[in-house]
């Protein structure tokens, strides 16, 4: 756990902590499963289906994504049981049902290791165990490497711990091949060295309530300077990355142009930050962050769809 | 009467969880049930 100082630990009390737990509603569950992040998981998860090569009944891909769905809502309920207590120095999370004192944190507890539980094992039964394996890691991952270790000791805690919200699409490919593709990688680099720009962006405008909860994220440890260099250097890194999809022929030429117009906006937005030293531009970094992973994604589906098909690779074969 | 409202609120929302639990275990068993045949026509 944090270690809070006592004038934390009364805001905390303040805010509900300690307070009488009253009966949870449907909704506080479904709180718990932290919706927003889930909708971003399962649509790349969907992504990595739908990418790979080979054929799943439509009702086993869609019982793939449900799972795919439900673990991430599961690991998202047992991090807010374990951080219950720097949620409630935090502005943007002392309203969670834990830390507003709306439901018991074994209640939470519980929830997350049914629904986590549950998903591997209908995963491994209606689809294939290797990706039932995967979403078992994934869990396993987000919660005892990054919730329990990094998070509150490092300011790398976001670099590595990103790979659990860069699982997914991988899950969703080895739901379809049964294995993990070289192809998947990709998809898999492409979340990963976006989490640090994104998630930094947000931190930028939040180091007070980091730092009251004593999470050493990176603009709290480094600065803000450093932090937007970082930002900065990633959004570069990730060009190659974003691109790579149309160049080993898993997306066409739609997608490239796409990638390479939306990695251009993304490292704008990043030198934009570098240049600021209010709060807007990375407020705006933030926003711009959730539509460039969104569209990356949205267009490898568009591109592949029938009449689209064919990638940059293929086209400079034929060209050639 | 505030206290008989929380009564209320708490009775309410007991009921609301109950339903959604029920309304979870029917779904899993027929998703299981959809799962079986799915896989026995492949």
């Amino acid at each position: 756990m944090a270690n809070l100082s006592s004038v934390d630990l009364l805001d905390a009390d303040i805010a509900g902590v300690g307070a009488r737990t009253l009966e949870p509603s449907v909704g506080d569950y479904i709180a718990l499963l932290k919706p927003r992040v889930m909708s971003l998981v399962v649509f790349t998860g969907f992504v990595g289906l739908y990418l790979a090569p080979g054929h799943l009944h439509p009702f086993l891909a869609a019982v793939a994504v449900l799972c795919i769905a439900v673990g991430a809502g599961a690991a998202g309920a047992i991090n807010m049981w374990y951080d219950r207590d720097i949620d409630a120095v935090m502005k943007r999370t002392r309203e969670r049902p834990l830390p507003s004192g709306r439901m018991a944190p074994g209640d939470a507890l519980g929830f997350g290791c049914v629904l986590a539980a549950a998903s591997v094992v209908v995963m491994g039964l209606a689809v294939n165990w290797i990706a039932a394996a995967l979403l078992a890691g994934t869990i396993a991952f987000y919660i005892l490497v990054y919730t329990m270790w990094l998070k509150r000791r490092t300011p790398q805690n976001i670099v590595i711990g990103g790979a659990a919200g860069a699982f997914p699409p991988m899950v969703g490919w080895a739901a379809v091949t049964g294995d993990v593709g070289a192809a998947s990688l990709i998809l898999f680099a492409l979340i990963f060295f976006w989490t640090p720009p994104h998630f930094w962006a947000l931190s930028l405008y939040r180091t007070g309530d980091y730092a009251r909860a004593g999470v050493p994220m990176m603009p709290v440890v480094a600065g803000a300077r450093e932090t937007k260099k970082q930002m900065l250097l990633y959004t570069v890194v990730l060009w190659p990355i974003a691109l790579a999809p149309a160049f080993l022929g898993l997306t066409g030429l739609v997608y490239g142009v796409v990638a390479l117009a939306l990695s251009a906006l993304f490292t704008l937005t990043a030198i934009r930050v570098c240049y600021d030293d209010g709060d807007a531009s990375a407020k705006r970094m933030f926003a711009f962050s959730i539509l460039y992973l969104f569209l990356l994604y949205a267009v490898m589906v568009v591109d592949r769809a029938p009449g689209l098909a064919g990638g940059v690779g293929t086209l400079l074969g034929s060209a050639g | 009467m505030d206290m008989v409202s929380a009564t209320d609120d708490r009775a309410r929302r007991v009921r609301a969880k109950n339903r959604a639990l029920l309304a979870v275990l029917v779904a899993l068993v027929a998703l299981f049930y959809a799962i079986t045949i799915v896989r026995m026509g492949h």
